[in-house]
Parts: structure tokens; C-alpha cells; sequence
């Protein structure tokens, strides 16, 4: 198992040096600038603010002065656009906003998720599986681009129930709508495939064999088709959870938390390249490491990937 | 307890409801005031700094104007009122401004807010080294030696403005300039109180740390969620403002920006495209539109890149006749916005708009005659003019350009292909003149035409169409000295209406949803320059 995470981080490494100076080189391709404005600036004006942040370095040297500078002293720069924050204090003051409403998401995704898909497998064609599969159905059909708004009008402007946004230092009352907007369609998709992977497994010669050695069916479900039924839906968990955790746009835009998905889009618009690197880096990292854990999860349960 | 002192509470206790209730109704007009005075406002995107010097963007400029008082203010029709400076006088020449400054302002420290602290702020803006995007309004702004000062030629100190003492501000400008006082409303010219700066570096304007002159203080900021203003107990005029707290709410998405003002969660919020008719039936007293100092019009590409038929003055008076402005504003976009045939905005004080030919013509003449000059050019519908246009991504600008298309379609047989372009790749695009016709829209800096017309100036670096006509920069070269340039600004557009460097299509127009309670909005400003201190809610 020990060498098996050894070689999962040393390809980690590389990876994140490869997608740091992809998309460094993407970004520095795109057309204009950070300060490419519908005012063009006056080129004295612009030499300042380019010898201000060093842009006037040769590319290499830029991206080199970037890497020692989170080396040396976990500095990511300012923020070309922001003037008065840095793309630390983005981080700290976003990331534990897109990471508590990521948490929350996901936990409700898995388990409202899990237990939907579980219940329809075990009571196939009975009235709660028609259920479960047409809530799962409709969640995953409707986007949150769409839902959100919906929500905002139901629970804000109806019922007058919940706050329409922000999110005031993390209230429960602004995190519940983000929470359902963001998990929803995530639930279905876990419900779909726990259903149909225990159906599956339900169907495959070992329950068959456990049924007719006169176990009851709880310890058949709990003991023996609950963990290889699973295998799917791990595998699937590990993009699920990083794509909740990192952040979505749509949610900040909608909801107007303040998490860091927003600034992310925005800073590719903005060209403002010192944040659009550090999120990259913080994003790119957490991604390599909830796969690699996903991979480690998935080794222990399945002995066969660890050989 | 005695009776003497129960009659003792008793008479406190009406003693201190008395001005209590006096507090309630407003002071000038006797409208009963709502207890909470909180405004709440929604933006669109987070604000870019709220450093005086620093600032860049609308959002951010609305703040510092609550923040932070210059030496001039605006009133609700746009009028300069005293801010800092009680009044000015200004030599013969026009080169030489004096200004008096109020003894009572104070910063919130306590400290009094001098002369010094605008030559600190004014040689601050201009100082290469503070690398401000706003760098070149000293050049606006006319300021001796401005040029070689922000080139780092010369020293800050040579910048044309001194302190003679504490509350008299000496300008000196490089030409003589009429209209200077009009360019110190601008939140780049208001004063930044230096020990502050010095102290806490960057981190200076953060809640907590920042010092201001105005009638507000920055108490909160959460990055794209909130920002928080409180009453500022120093500001010289803090005994006549009635809103206690103001917050600006970011959000996106204007739609559900609407919803939230439905919810009574927003006290102002912007109207979302196309939906000003319905509003305004819904809720006309809310529903609130005004003329603003901006102009959307076409660029046309008349630089040596250009094809040769964009340098035809026939083919662009063609394109440009064959635009029917009015479908445009009344059924395209529904908002209030007005026909343009002017690129100058009539709502731009003292502005004569003048009795341009095409506009008198109603749009069947001007087809008609738009088919004769571009068959002159030698374009028909059996040999149709194929033409490029370009636009930043936006569902309005693309609603705009499919309507143009058409009728340039139906009325001369014009072939248009339409391509839509990410914002900073289409200003390269634009700005490098690798474009036939684009989309293009200016707001005024300040309330004076030669804000737009500096656009048609033949080295402006905002001349997008390389347009370049000597009797126009002729007259703007004399306009920029005389007491009364209107008639000069009058003759540019003539001539431009003539030479068609741009199309224009249409004036912007405000459009918002003002709560019923929230009173005094300066809707008569066409800056839209509004500061909270003066609006107020009155009990509902």
C-alpha cells in the first residue's frame, strides 16, 4: 500500500508543474491583458503598471519569479484587477466559503443520494422505486443555472422563508439553497448508479448463494452487496466531490456567496493572471489529491487494483 | 420610589422622546422618516479599490464618493456644491486656480483635512511610481508639467498644484482652462490622508485601518459578497445626513437581483434588459428611467488596414442613414434609451445638439437616399457590399446587431457578417483596427461635450476608427481655451455627421427599480454621480 501512494505522488508532482505552465502559457496567449480596458491606457501609464508588477520581464522570467515567490514565501501574487487584495487574501477569504457549502453538498448528495438509489434497488417496480428513479430523473434534468433562480423565487419571494443570497459569515440560512442547488443534480447521479450497480450485484451468483444459505436480507444488504455495489459510485465520487469543492460559478454568480468559483471564471476574463494561477494551483492540487485518495479508497476495497 | 422622583423619570423620559420624534421627520421637507435608515444596494461586480487614487470602475467610484469629499461636489442636477472647498477664484487667463478650503472638515481621525492633503493626493495620482490606471486625468486635468512629472522626468513637486497654507489650494494649469472646476468632482482628485497611507501601505483603505474625509466610513468589506459604509461622526456635515448605513449586495445575476428587490431585500437594484415596459406597468412608481451621459454607436475602420470601400464617405453616410434608430430604442430595447444622431449626448450641459441634416429626415428619405449613395459607390443589390461586424459577447449587442443587419439587408442589399467576440479579445481586436465595424460605447468623465468628442481627435488613443479630419482637431485645439466652446462642439459634429467615422445608434438611459421609501435619488444627474448622504426613507 506504501508504495502504492509513493507512486501516486510522484506523478502527482509533475502533473501540477505540467498544468502550471500550460495554462500559464494559455493564459499569456490569450488576446489582451489585465489592463486592456475600453479606455486603452496611455502607454506611459501602461509601462508603470507593467514595471509596477513586473510584467515587463521576459514570460520565463514572469513565471519563474511567480514559482519562487509561492516557494519562498507562499506569496501568489496580487491581484491585477482587485488593487486591493492580494490573491492570498482571495483565497482565504473565498475558499472557506466554496469549501463549507462543497462540504455540506456533498455529504447531502451521498447520502440522500446513496440511500434513494439503495431503497429503489431493494424494492424494484414497487412505488418507491418509480419515486426515486422520477426525482432522480427530474433533479439531473434540471440544471442549477435554472434551479437556483427558481429556488430564490419559491423560498425568498413567496414564501419569504430564506435570505436570496450572500452569505453572512456562513448563516445556515444562506447555505441551504447553494446546498440544494449544487447537490441536486449530484444526488441523482449517485442514485442512479447505486441503484443500478445493487441491482446488479443483487442479481450476481454469490447473494444468490448467501439467499440460499438462509440469511436475512439484512445482513445480505449490509454485509454483502452494500460494499461491492459501491464500487461505481466511488469512482465517481472523487470527480463529484472536487467538482463541489472547488467551487462553482453559477452558485457565487446566483447566489452571490463570495466562494472562489466566481473569481476563478472571472479572473480568465479579467486576464488577471497572478489569480488565475494561484486558483489553478490551489484547485489543480486538490484535485490530484482527492483522485489520488479516491485511488487509495478504492485499492482498499478492491484488492484486485492494488497487484 | 417617591413621587417626586417617578414625576422625575416621567419628565426625562418625555424629554428625551421629544427629539427623538423631532429626529423623525426630515428636517427640510417634514416627511416622517423610517427608523431604520439602512440603503441597500445591489452591484453588479465587485469593486476594484476603494482608494481614491486607485479606483477604477463605477462600483468602486460610487463608494469612494461616499468615503472620501473633494474639493467640489455634485447636486442632484449635477450642479458643483461645495465639498471640501468652500469656493475659488481663478486669474484672468484661466491658468490660475484658487481655492478655499472649509476650516471644519475633518478626517476621521480628528484631524483637519488641509490643502496639503490634496497636493499629497494630486502628486500621489500622478507619481509613476503609484502606477494608478487613472494616472492620465492629471493630463485632463491640465496640471503644469503634469506630462514630464508623470514620465518621471521631473519631480513630483514641480506637478502645477501647491498648499499656500492650510486651507488655501493653489492649481496651476499648463493651458488656460474654463471648465477646470468641473474636472474636481472625479474621486481620482479627492485627498488621501498620507500617515495612513504611510502606516499601513496597501492595506490602508481595509476596514479598520482607513482613514476618511467623507460622509461614510468602510466598516465591512467581504470580497463579492457585501460592503458595508457607517456614518462617518467627523464629517463636517454629518448633523444633515439621514441614511445611517449603507451596503452594497454583489450580485450577478440581474434577475435575481430583481427577485431580491421583490423580496424587499434591496432598496435599488438595475432593470433587466426588456423588461422596463412590463415593470413599468406593474410598478410605475418604481420603476424609474433617465437619460445618462453615454453613447452606443458603430465604429467604422478607416485606417490604411481598412478596405478601400470603408473609405468611401458615401458607403458610411449609407450605412449609417440606413439605420432606423427608432425601431432600435422603442422595439428592440424598450428601456428608455433615445435615437442617436449625434455622438454627443443632448442631456451633456450646455450642449446645443445640433440640426444635423439626416436627423430631420424621416427614415423613408433617408433609405431612399442611402440606396443612391451606395449605388453611386457602385454597390447595388445585384452587387451586394459585403461587410464584417464584430461585438462583445452580450445578448443586448447581439439584439442590436441582428436588427442593423437586417436593415442594412432590406435596404441596400448589404451581405453582414455578424461575429461575437470575449471582451478583452475584442477590445485587442478593435483597438489593432483588425475589424471592418464594431460595436463601441462611451460615458462621459465629466459633464462637458469635449469628453466625447475627444474621441474624433485624430491622435486620440481612443480613435478606434483612425478617423482624422485637421478642421475637427483644429477646432478642438481652440475649443479647450475659450470661455464658450459650445459653438465649436456643434460644428464637430456637423462635420463628423458628414464624414461618418461612427454611426451613432443610440443614448444610453438609466434604468432602475427605486423602493417606494427611498427618497431623493439624483435622477436628474446624468453622471449618475450620487452620494447617500443625500437620499433618505420616509416611513411607510
Amino acid at each position: 500500500m506504501f508504495n502504492f501512494i509513493l507512486r501516486r505522488v510522484a506523478v502527482a508532482i509533475p502533473t501540477l508543474l505540467i498544468l502550471l505552465v500550460a495554462s500559464f502559457w494559455l493564459m499569456q496567449t490569450a488576446p489582451g491583458g489585465p489592463f486592456t480596458s475600453e479606455r486603452p491606457l496611455p502607454q506611459q501609464v501602461l509601462d508603470n503598471i507593467n514595471a509596477k508588477y513586473g510584467l515587463d520581464d521576459p514570460l520565463w522570467k514572469q513565471l519563474w519569479n511567480y514559482l519562487v515567490g509561492i516557494a519562498t514565501e507562499f506569496d501568489f501574487g496580487p491581484s491585477y484587477k482587485y488593487k486591493d487584495r492580494t490573491v492570498n487574501d482571495i483565497i482565504a477569504q473565498g475558499f472557506p466559503v466554496t469549501l463549507t457549502y462543497g462540504i455540506i453538498s456533498f455529504l447531502v448528495a451521498v447520502i440522500v443520494g446513496g440511500a434513494l438509489g439503495v431503497a429503489a434497488a431493494i424494492r424494484q417496480n414497487s412505488w418507491l422505486d418509480y419515486f426515486a428513479v422520477g426525482v432522480t430523473i427530474g433533479a439531473q434534468v434540471l440544471p442549477n443555472f435554472v434551479m437556483g433562480p427558481i429556488l430564490i423565487l419559491v423560498f425568498t419571494l413567496w414564501l419569504g422563508w430564506l435570505p436570496g443570497g450572500g452569505w453572512n459569515g456562513g448563516q445556515w440560512q444562506h447555505i441551504i439553497m447553494p446546498v440544494i442547488a449544487l447537490s441536486t443534480s449530484y444526488m441523482a447521479s449517485i442514485a442512479r448508479l447505486t441503484r443500478s450497480s445493487m441491482l446488479e450485484v443483487l442479481r450476481s451468483n454469490f447473494i444468490r448463494t448467501a439467499r440460499a444459505k438462509g440469511l436475512p436480507d439484512r445482513t445480505i444488504i449490509l454485509r454483502h452487496a452494500l460494499k461491492p455495489s459501491l464500487l461505481p459510485v466511488i469512482s465517481y465520487l472523487g470527480p463529484a466531490f472536487v467538482g463541489m469543492v472547488t467551487g462553482s460559478f453559477i452558485i457565487d454568480a446566483i447566489f452571490g456567496t463570495g466562494g472562489i468559483g466566481y473569481f476563478y471564471v472571472n479572473s480568465a476574463f479579467n486576464r488577471d493572471y497572478a489569480v488565475m494561477m494561484g486558483l489553478t494551483i490551489l484547485l489543480g492540487s486538490m484535485t490530484i489529491l482527492f483522485n489520488m485518495v479516491i485511488d487509495i479508497l478504492y485499492a482498499w476495497i478492491d484488492p484486485k487494483i492494488r497487484l | 420610589m417617591t413621587f417626586s422622583t417617578k414625576a422625575l423619570l416621567l419628565a426625562s423620559a418625555v424629554s428625551l422622546a421629544a427629539p427623538a420624534f423631532a429626529a423623525g421627520t426630515h428636517p427640510v421637507t417634514g416627511e416622517p422618516l423610517a427608523d431604520d435608515q439602512t440603503f441597500t444596494y445591489r452591484v453588479l461586480d465587485e469593486h476594484t479599490s476603494v482608494d481614491p487614487q486607485i479606483v477604477e470602475d463605477v462600483t468602486g467610484s460610487e463608494i469612494v464618493r461616499d468615503l472620501f469629499e473633494g474639493l467640489y461636489n455634485q447636486d442632484a442636477e449635477g450642479n458643483l456644491e461645495p465639498g471640501v472647498a468652500l469656493s475659488h477664484t481663478v486669474n484672468e487667463d484661466n491658468t490660475v486656480y484658487t481655492f478655499t478650503l472649509r476650516p471644519d472638515a475633518k478626517w476621521s481621525d480628528g484631524k483637519t483635512v488641509t490643502a496639503g492633503d490634496f497636493v499629497y493626493a494630486w502628486r500621489r495620482l500622478a507619481d509613476p511610481a503609484t502606477a494608478s490606471a487613472y494616472q492620465w486625468y492629471v493630463e485632463v486635468m491640465n496640471l503644469k508639467n503634469a506630462g514630464p512629472v508623470m514620465a518621471g522626468e521631473m519631480g513630483l513637486e514641480e506637478l502645477g498644484v501647491r498648499a499656500i497654507d492650510d486651507t488655501t489650494l493653489e492649481v496651476t494649469l499648463e493651458n488656460p482652462m474654463p471648465y477646470f472646476a468641473l474636472t474636481t468632482t472625479h474621486t481620482s482628485t479627492f485627498p488621501a490622508p498620507a500617515w495612513a497611507i504611510e502606516a499601513h501601505g496597501p492595506d490602508w483603505i481595509k476596514p479598520g485601518n482607513i482613514v476618511v474625509n467623507g460622509a461614510y466610513t468602510l466598516t465591512e468589506h467581504v470580497p463579492n459578497e457585501r460592503s458595508v459604509r457607517e456614518r462617518n461622526p467627523m464629517y463636517w456635515n454629518n448633523d444633515a445626513t439621514i441614511i445611517d448605513k449603507v451596503v452594497a449586495l454583489v450580485i450577478n445575476d440581474e434577475n435575481v437581483a430583481l427577485t431580491r428587490y421583490f423580496a424587499g431585500e434591496l432598496d435599488r437594484t438595475e432593470i433587466p434588459a426588456g423588461q422596463y415596459p412590463s415593470l413599468k406597468g406593474s410598478n410605475p412608481e418604481e420603476a424609474t428611467v433617465f437619460p445618462r451621459l453615454c453613447s452606443y454607436y458603430y465604429t467604422i475602420n478607416m485606417s490604411d488596414s481598412a478596405p478601400e470601400f470603408l473609405k468611401d464617405v458615401r458607403v458610411r453616410q449609407a450605412l449609417s442613414l440606413a439605420v432606423n434608430r427608432d425601431i432600435i430604442v422603442e422595439k428592440v430595447l424598450q428601456g428608455g434609451q433615445t435615437a442617436a444622431y449625434t455622438f454627443t449626448p443632448g442631456a451633456t450641459a450646455n450642449f446645443q445638439v445640433p440640426a444635423v441634416e439626416y436627423a430631420g429626415m424621416t427614415q423613408a428619405e433617408r433609405n431612399a437616399r442611402a440606396a443612391e449613395l451606395l449605388s453611386e459607390a457602385g454597390y447595388d443589390k445585384s452587387n451586394p457590399l459585403e461587410i464584417d461586424l464584430i461585438y462583445n459577447t452580450s445578448e443586448a449587442h447581439k439584439k442590436v446587431a441582428i436588427a442593423i443587419a437586417q436593415m442594412w439587408k432590406q435596404t441596400l442589399g448589404v451581405k453582414v457578417t455578424m461575429s461575437n467576440q470575449e471582451w478583452k479579445t475584442f477590445l485587442e481586436t478593435r483597438g489593432n483596427q483588425d475589424y471592418q465595424i464594431a460595436r463601441a460605447g462611451w460615458c462621459g468623465d465629466y459633464n462637458e461635450a469635449s469628453t466625447f468628442l475627444d474621441l474624433v481627435q485624430s491622435g486620440s488613443g481612443y480613435n478606434d476608427a483612425k478617423y482624422a479630419s485637421a478642421e475637427v482637431d483644429a477646432l478642438l485645439a481652440e475649443a479647450k481655451t475659450m470661455a464658450d466652446p459650445q459653438a465649436n462642439y456643434t460644428k464637430i459634429e456637423e462635420i463628423i455627421a458628414v464624414d461618418m467615422p461612427l454611426i451613432p445608434i443610440y443614448h444610453y438611459a438609466g434604468n432602475f427599480m427605486i423602493a417606494t421609501d427611498l427618497e431623493n435619488w439624483p435622477v436628474k444627474n446624468v453622471e449618475q454621480n450620487w452620494y447617500s448622504r443625500n437620499l433618505y426613507k420616509i416611513a411607510e
